[in-house]
């Protein structure tokens, strides 16, 4: 286990090192952000004081040296827009994203576990099959044309929910979130069903694949020929044996809608990371997209970390030293 | 075992006409077609056939885990006087892995492999009885330690992988005797072992067997095993007994061809340099089988007569033969072609 997460860590510097570099060449190559920054009125001397003091006038290698010396030292550059470090105002909008994609996994998981269960046991059956297919539709529907859906109907017709925003934060054993708040739930309702459909699909057809496979192998039979309940054979037997792809998938999905909650953020304008990098990309705030870029490839490795550490937990037939 | 004390007590199982069917899109396939036999208690039955012969599903049968789209459509399972063909769901489960239990072929595929030994015997112990977890796990310990597996309270807490094949079998012959079961359905739980593995599973399931007074039914394809092992015999082909009787009656003077077939199929140090003889042709696919004698396409003794279905004839307690042509005494091996 050790040895596992000591060789896991020096792979996941590499990573980020050949990252950063990708990533830097690659928002060096999407345009100047001198002519956004600068205002078309300024004299050529205010010019060249400003592209001076951004270190803009030095060749792209030396930049990245640059770029790299001050990470070192545990900077990730300030923002040209908002003149404050980067990290800084990612930072500060991590939580609110936190949350709705948090949100967004359990509402997944705790509905998408049962009702693929159910299809996958009761596969014949009108349950079932509409379980599947509706399934399929959650899939096929472009998520920001759903949200805006729902917010027709649920928010401006019916007017249960709010259209938009965080709502009301409150604080519990000192975490800041919405999450504590009834009005910051009822915020948070939308937006998260929206973010969790897809995930939603993903895990009721890994599930009910999962269950239909698993049952008609020799040890289910074996558990049905010991006499056991039909729950336990059900939530001990088959579940656990079926939860290495579903908490892969969880994993993964859990990386990808706290990194790209883009357009569900987008739509009900909530204050996370998404509408930052956004607005960022927007102005070309060169320094804001790299640290943006740079944590979201953390948080990619760090919950494939803790998903590998679950799979061994999960199946003791994985050995971590081998991965 | 003298008929008379057959007799005298109720047999733990008594199986009457039973038929299994299962209805597939192709057609009625008859895996169990009319099958009867009874095992006493402590006795042990050997059930012979070759794969797709329906030993495995007729003791699915008695377990009430035939699976769609089969099911039993007729005939009877008594288990100690008590009809459980068609039982309740609730009534079969009390029985599975309490009063009947079972053994599979490939302890590597029947244990669960991401459950530890012990959460897979202790949960079938108190899935029948209300001990406590710490009574669980004893009761789990011994029974590991009677199957001859050293060190029972350390492996335990071992994976099924972590086990080698030997011992991996004799784990779920531990799980299938900690209710103490009335009957043992065993279905060639031998077969993947190596030989003189199989002979120590063997040998200790048959004590364990006698010790407790509990009926075993040991389906396998291997007549050897049979040999050594049981009472008495049914040799079954596609879907039907064809011969049954004592274990000596049905080596030392089998009268079904088929029977004859599978002993003369036997290497022994008789047959020493010759070849080996083999019954010609396959087992006939069970999809709408034709009626009539099922082996009489294989058979060297069938007559036109043959096409009609051959009734079962007695030659004595509890010994039958299914055929028009059976082989008397002496004649068999001739007609075979086999010197004996």
């Amino acid at each position: 286990m050790t040895i596992f997460l000591i060789r896991r860590l020096m792979q996941s510097f590499v990573v980020l090192l050949i990252m950063s570099l990708v990533v830097f060449a690659g928002v060096y190559a999407i345009g100047n952000p001198v002519d956004v920054l600068i205002s078309p009125e300024a004299t050529e001397l205010q010019r060249e004081q400003t592209i001076q003091q951004l270190g803009l006038d030095r060749p792209m290698w030396e930049q990245y040296l640059i770029f790299l010396k001050n990470i070192a030292e545990g900077k990730l550059g300030t923002s040209f827009v908002h003149n404050r470090p980067a990290i800084t105002l990612i930072l500060e909008r991590f939580p609110a994203t936190f949350e709705l994609a948090f949100s967004a996994l359990v509402i997944a998981v705790f509905l998408g576990i049962p009702l693929g269960l159910w299809a996958g046991l009761r596969a014949d059956s009108f349950s079932g099959r509409s379980i599947i297919s509706g399934s399929i539709i959650l899939f096929s529907m472009p998520t920001f044309w759903v949200g805006l859906l729902m917010i027709i109907a649920f928010a401006i017709n019916l007017n249960w929910l709010p259209t938009s925003g965080r709502g009301e934060v409150g604080t519990f054993l000192g975490i800041r979130s919405s999450l504590f708040t009834i009005d910051g739930l009822r915020h948070l309702v939308l937006p998260a069903t929206n973010l969790a459909l897809y995930p939603l699909a993903l895990i009721i057809r890994l599930t009910a694949s999962g269950t239909s496979e698993t049952m008609s192998l020799d040890f289910m039979r074996s558990a049905r020929a010991k006499g056991l309940h039909a729950p336990r054979i059900v939530f001990v037997h088959l579940l656990k044996n079926i939860l290495i792809p579903i908490v892969t998938v969880i994993g993964l999905q859990f990386s990808v809608i706290l990194a790209f909650a883009v357009v569900t953020e987008s739509i009900f304008s909530w204050p996370g990371m998404g509408r930052l990098i956004i607005e960022s990309i927007n102005l070309l705030d060169r320094p804001v997209i790299v640290a943006y870029i740079l944590v979201t490839i953390l948080i990619f490795m760090l919950i494939n970390l803790l998903v590998d550490v679950l799979y061994s937990f999960l199946d003791p037939r994985v050995r971590l030293e081998k991965m | 075992m003298t008929p008379a004390s057959q007799k005298a007590v109720e047999p733990t199982i008594e199986i009457e006409n039973l038929k299994t069917y299962f209805f597939t899109r192709s057609g009625v396939v008859k895996s169990v077609d009319g099958v009867s036999y009874s095992v006493a208690p402590g006795e042990i039955l050997g059930i012979v056939g070759e794969s797709g012969s329906g030993k495995t599903v007729t003791g699915m049968s008695i377990m009430g885990l035939v699976e769609k789209p089969g099911r039993i459509v007729e005939g009877s399972i008594r288990f100690k006087g008590e009809e459980i063909a068609n039982a309740s769901e609730r009534r079969l489960r009390q029985l599975r892995g309490g009063a009947i239990s079972m053994v599979f072929q490939d302890a590597t595929t029947a244990l669960n492999p991401v459950l530890r030994v012990d959460t897979q015997m202790v949960e079938t112990l108190r899935a029948h009885k209300k001990i406590s977890r710490r009574e669980a796990l004893k009761t789990a310990e011994e029974m590991l330690a009677r199957v001859g597996i050293p060190t029972p309270e350390k492996r335990l807490k071992s994976y099924p992988h972590e086990f080698s094949g030997g011992m991996r079998q004799r784990v779920s012959i531990a799980m299938a005797l900690l209710n103490d079961p009335d009957l043992i359905i065993a279905d060639e739980p031998t077969t993947a072992l190596d030989v003189t593995v199989q002979a120590q599973v063997l040998l200790e399931t048959q004590k364990l067997c006698r010790e407790k007074g509990t009926s075993l039914i040991w389906v396998t394809h291997d007549l050897t095993v049979v040999a050594g092992l049981a009472d008495k015999v049914c040799v079954m082909y596609a879907g039907r007994i064809v011969e049954s009787g004592s274990v000596d009656d049905i080596l030392d003077n089998p009268q079904h061809p088929y029977t004859i077939g599978l002993i003369g199929s036997i290497p022994s140090s008789n047959t020493r340099g010759r070849k080996l003889q083999q019954i010609e042709g396959t087992t006939p696919s069970l999809l709408n089988i034709k009626p009539g004698c099922a082996f009489r396409e294989r058979c060297w003794r069938a007559t036109s007569a043959c096409q009609e279905e051959p009734p079962e004839s007695s030659f004595g307690p509890g010994r039958t033969v299914r055929c028009f042509h059976p082989c008397l005494d002496g004649e068999q091996y001739e007609s075979a072609g086999l010197n004996a």
